[in-house]
């Protein structure tokens, strides 16, 4: 595949229990990314989802196995934590904007303007739902105009209604400067509904037990509907 | 808005105008009955206040003594605050100093300041470096709390984005510390007035302290309350005029 950005070998990762004995999280597992594809990670939670995201990232290197970057060095990563983790103390625009290397206000209207936050940008971020405030992360996560969006369960404990326009809007995002993706849900229609192929997590240690293309004419509905 | 920045709610004032006033009321009232030379009425020590003011006497030694306040208080608390972070952020550090910090720290006061002034002599520096020494301590064990209580999550938040510690100082961990930082400058403004004075009192020829050394010398009560006074309205005026607009400001975001 020539549009690869990542390619991730795990052999297997571990972590320590308090006596200092390991505790097998993830077991083999090989992802390959493309470079305008979203990837779904699907399983129970507990399973080491977020684990797998972290060693995307770069936040965790203490595994075995490689990841490599056929470009070079490790593209711009956006990651999307499942707690929002905006600076509490900086309005919106400024959380955007504090994120980018060198400031980039008009891209940060932009983004905000799409996921529909502009009557947000001078808020406080403790002044905003859940779900205002998981899509400014979706926002601040693209303001760095990244070859690679981490998601760690983005729409989770939102209510269904939010969760729906939350999922429209993040594509909406994408759209308009598409990325690689990766997104960690437990939810199978939210995986379906924004993702090019999944991958069902699961066993002990974790593996992957099953892998499904989402089918050309079944990918992304709401941008169908949107732009239908 | 700035009713709202001084004070919370109206009444608030209304309660803390009437202590003061029922203060003032009983010193006044019990000072006259006693007529004694060693408590003057409050009324005698404003006129005193006022004579020192207009020769010049009080301005001068108060102006001399907030210069020494104002730079002990910045040394300590950017040198203390700066290892107390570094001392809460790497753990080989905190190994390295903690006892040298807490021995500082219950060392007398003035076992510090004549030891400065033995060894470095009685000067300006010296006296600036004792009343500092006295204060980093406490700073440096109050900002390693506030570093070691900063939010893990936000830290990796921070390094995911790749900012730069320019950046993660500035806007992760400083917003964080404030609540320490306010701490350890009121409790810091407090304690460095109080050793200013000593440190004066022991190797200065001018300044607050050196004042009430000489009054103390000629048993005048009412020379040393005035220049009491006047030190406590700068007190006051330096906590309601900058401290705490500062940390309303500060702390805006909560809402």
């Amino acid at each position: 595949m020539a549009g690869v950005i990542a390619r991730l070998h795990i052999e297997s990762k571990s972590y320590r229990d308090a006596q200092g004995a390991a505790l097998p999280v993830l077991g083999r597992i090989d992802l390959t990314l493309g470079r305008r594809e979203i990837v779904a990670l699907v399983g129970p939670s507990g399973c080491g989802k977020t684990t797998l995201l972290r060693i995307i990232g770069g936040l965790d290197r203490a595994f075995e196995g490689t990841l490599e970057w056929p470009d070079g060095a490790a593209p711009r990563i956006g990651t999307v934590f499942q707690e929002p983790r905006l600076l509490p103390w900086r309005t919106v625009r400024r959380n955007l904007l504090l994120a980018q290397r060198t400031e980039n206000p008009r891209l940060a209207s932009d983004l905000l303007r799409t996921l529909d936050l502009s009557a947000f940008q001078d808020a406080w971020p403790n002044t905003l739902s859940l779900g205002q405030a998981r899509r400014v992360a979706i926002a601040r996560a693209f303001a760095i105009e990244p070859a690679l969006i981490l998601l760690d369960e983005p729409f989770v404990s939102l209510d269904p209604e939010s969760a729906g326009r939350g999922q429209a809007l993040l594509l909406a995002a994408w759209r308009a400067r598409p990325t690689a993706a990766v997104l960690v849900t437990h939810d199978r229609a939210e995986a379906t509904a924004l993702a090019d192929r999944i991958l069902v997590l699961g066993g002990a240690p974790t593996r992957v037990l099953e892998e499904i293309v989402v089918p050309e004419n079944a990918r992304r509905p709401s941008i169908r509907d949107e732009s239908a | 808005m700035s009713g709202r920045l001084a004070f919370r709610r109206k009444g608030d004032f209304v309660v803390r105008l009437s202590a003061a006033a029922a203060f003032l009321l009983v010193w006044q009232i019990g000072a006259t009955l006693a007529h004694s030379r060693l408590l003057p009425t409050f009324t005698a020590v404003v006129r005193a206040m006022v004579r020192e003011t207009l020769s010049g006497a009080l301005p001068w030694n108060l102006a001399i003594t907030l210069g020494r306040v104002a730079a002990a208080f910045v040394v300590s608390l950017v040198l203390g605050g700066a290892l107390g972070i570094a001392m809460g952020r790497w753990r080989w550090l905190d190994l390295l100093l903690d006892n040298a910090v807490t021995v500082l720290m219950n060392l007398p006061a003035l076992v510090i300041i004549v030891l400065i002034y033995v060894w470095f002599g009685l000067n300006e520096t010296a006296a600036i470096a004792a009343v500092a020494l006295n204060k980093l301590p406490s700073t440096a064990i109050t900002l390693r709390e506030g570093a070691r209580a900063l939010d893990p999550l936000l830290d990796e938040m921070a390094l995911s984005f790749r900012m730069s510690r320019w950046r993660v100082l500035r806007h992760v961990m400083m917003p964080q510390l404030t609540p320490y930082i306010f701490a350890a400058a009121r409790s810091g403004l407090a304690l460095i007035w109080k050793i200013v004075l000593v440190v004066e009192l022991l190797g200065r020829s001018n300044g607050v302290g050196f004042q009430i050394q000489i009054y103390f010398q000629l048993f005048d009560v009412t020379m040393i309350l005035a220049y009491t006074l006047a030190f406590i309205l700068v007190v006051q005026m330096i906590e309601w005029g900058v401290l705490r607009p500062l940390q309303l400001w500060t702390t805006e975001w909560r809402g």
